[in-house]
């Protein structure tokens, strides 16, 4: 019997020929993640155990991505306790200030993942990796703390549910449409304890910034991960970003499955997530009577450059009406530079738009724009939970860039035709 | 692993934003995170639940994040067991290495909030006023997790035969 994508690199980075759904293995990781809100719980449990060192410094990074620019006296604290810990072990993969961005967007940006690696993060969107044929899985800090003191972590080998996608895309329409629209088809627990692999035609068709959407929004099915095969899109984002070498993995023909879902992705429209859940998802055409009192583009989903670069598009020339904040979040400094040369930074100042520094700010309700009772936001992130991003009496709808940067243009939650 | 209690129940879904809402996670004290647990569907929570009191819930408890404060939460108003219909792996991981028991099972269907009922976590049973239900068995690896005191303490003690080193 073969093996998919998932059980190979779980395989061979537990010494194993072979493995099997269900089984429980010990794997070798190769890189390890948390950020300012989860690694202060790691660092306790790290000296409860009295561990004296971390098993390999170099692949250890913290992420301050969260409450920072520290938004308070705790959230700075946290940071602080975080870095000093780092400079007592030697690890230098800390990212703080004006070298942080979103931990999703940043780590495959400076090349700190590769192809066939195990990374785990303390972090549910770490799944985001999986684009570029990792796997990659969010863990609490616990595991993390396991992780770093040994280098290891036990993992249940997961079943794989395969998503074949074919079919020629239609305008506007990216990856992030195509998760919503499979979350919304199988639920918010329809992956629960499983892999997502995604293959066809029409994914080797996607960029590397819409498969980062799609593998970051399998957690919201409830995956273990979500995994792409490397092709040419993938070598050639990792051209000028490999440091190290690499290994390529692929499913085999006869692998076993759980269960094969076949798509046309031309029959996939731009899609929202209602309250309060992210697999309440409908055609945008449903929901253009829905008005808004924020509109966020950022985030570990869509702030990277393809996200901007179709707001953009949409916000040249045009304005946001009065009474409706729209605020951008460039996912990291080098996202935030590119758009800044290619002058949608302009654009969206022109627009009215507030220009966050990269964090993940908004996203959980932490701060640069946490909702008030009654508002109603849609954003390009992830989580539409009840309070995600401030009062519990505040709502969220979700969506891709092209609907997002229509809404802001219009005040309610409008389709991309609607302005251009 | 025997425990009984008082239901509290709660539906499908229940993710880790509803059980410790972001903007506390700030803290790592498990004081101040049960004071919040809940909080956004429930804001009396903390203070009607008492340490034993049994949660009962749905499907899908504990999606979202990766928080660990979430399951800290929950054993920091002492309790000790969640049973639901399924569990988000990413909590099902966190709770059993902090400690907090989780069982599969569809109890939520066959009780009524406030109810007493009676739980033997091991033999994956459950009793309530009028019947037995079995739950999912929990898998023996995780069973030998929760009886070497967590990841932690079996860290620990391979810690201390190594000589500290990783
Ligand atoms: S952007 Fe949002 S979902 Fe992504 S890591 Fe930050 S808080 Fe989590």
């Amino acid at each position: 019997m073969g093996m998919t994508i998932t059980e190979k690199i779980l395989a061979y980075h537990s010494g194993k020929k072979y493995v099997e759904p269900g089984e429980i293995i010990e794997a070798k990781i190769d890189l390890a993640l948390a950020n300012d809100i989860t690694a202060p719980l790691s660092i306790e449990e790290f000296e409860k155990v009295k561990a004296e060192k971390v098993f390999d410094p170099d692949k250890i990074v913290f992420v301050l991505d969260h409450f920072t620019p520290n938004k308070d006296v705790q959230a700075a604290e946290n940071c602080q306790k975080v870095k000093e810990f780092a400079r007592r072990l030697g690890i230098r993969n800390v990212y703080d200030g004006g070298v942080c961005g979103i931990e999703h967007a940043l780590l495959p940006e400076l090349g700190l993942v590769m192809p066939g690696d195990v990374v785990i993060g303390a972090d549910s969107h770490t799944c985001t990796y999986g684009a570029l044929g990792a796997f990659a899985t969010g863990v609490g800090s616990t595991d993390l703390t396991f992780g770093m003191v040994t280098g290891r972590l036990w993992f249940k080998v997961p079943e794989t549910i395969r998503f074949v996608c074919h079919g020629k895309w239609r305008k506007w329409v990216t990856g992030k449409d195509l998760i919503l629209h499979i979350i919304g088809m199988i639920g918010v627990d329809g992956a629960l304890y499983s892999a997502m692999e995604f293959v066809g035609d029409a994914i080797y068709e996607l960029s590397m910034d819409s498969r980062f959407s799609v593998a970051n929004m399998s957690v919201e099915a409830g995956a273990k991960n979500g995994i792409f095969h490397v092709d040419d899109v993938t070598l050639n984002y990792l051209k000028d970003k490999t440091k190290r070498g690499f290994k390529i993995f692929g499913s085999d023909p006869d692998a076993n499955y759980k269960e094969v879902i076949h798509l046309d992705v031309g029959k996939i429209g731009l899609q929202v997530a209602c309250p309060h859940l992210p697999s309440n998802v409908k055609d945008v055409e449903e929901l253009t009577n829905i008005s808004l009192d924020q509109v966020v583009i950022g985030s570990c989903t869509n702030g990277r450059l393809e996200d901007l670069k179709i707001a953009a598009e949409i916000m040249k020339g045009k304005k946001i009406p009065y009474g409706l904040r729209c605020i951008i979040i460039p996912a990291t400094p080098g996202i935030y530079l590119e758009a800044l040369k290619k002058g949608y930074v302009q654009v969206f100042l022109e627009a009215g738009c507030v220009i966050s520094p990269p964090t993940c700010g908004p996203c959980l309700g932490g701060h640069m724009g946490v909702l008030a009772k009654n508002e109603r936001a849609l954003a390009t992130t992830n989580r539409n939970f009840i309070g995600r991003m401030g009062h519990p009496e505040s709502e969220v709808y979700l969506s891709g860039p092209a609907v997002a940067a229509a809404s802001a243009i219009m005040g309610r939650i409008a389709h991309p035709e609607e302005v251009s | 692993m025997r425990f009984s209690g008082r239901v509290f129940k709660f539906g499908d879904n229940i993710d880790t934003d509803v059980i410790i809402p972001a903007r506390y996670l700030v803290h790592t004290d498990q004081k101040i995170l049960a004071s919040h647990c809940m909080e956004p569907i429930d804001k009396e929570f903390s203070k009607k639940v008492k340490p034993g009191d049994i949660i009962v819930a749905g499907t899908n408890f504990g999606c979202g994040s990766s928080r660990e404060h979430a399951p800290i939460a929950i054993l920091g108003l002492g309790i000790p067991v969640v049973i639901a219909k399924s569990f988000a792996r990413i909590f099902y991981r966190n709770a059993f290495n902090k400690g907090l028991i989780l069982l599969e099972s569809d109890v939520y269907d066959h009780v009524q909030e406030g109810d007493e009922i009676f739980v033997d976590a091991k033999e994956g049973l459950i009793r309530t006023k009028d019947r037995e239900l079995r739950s999912k068995p929990i898998p023996p690896f995780m069973i030998e997790l929760v009886q070497s005191g967590g990841l932690l303490n079996y860290l620990r003690k391979k810690l201390e035969r190594e000589g500290g080193l990783g």
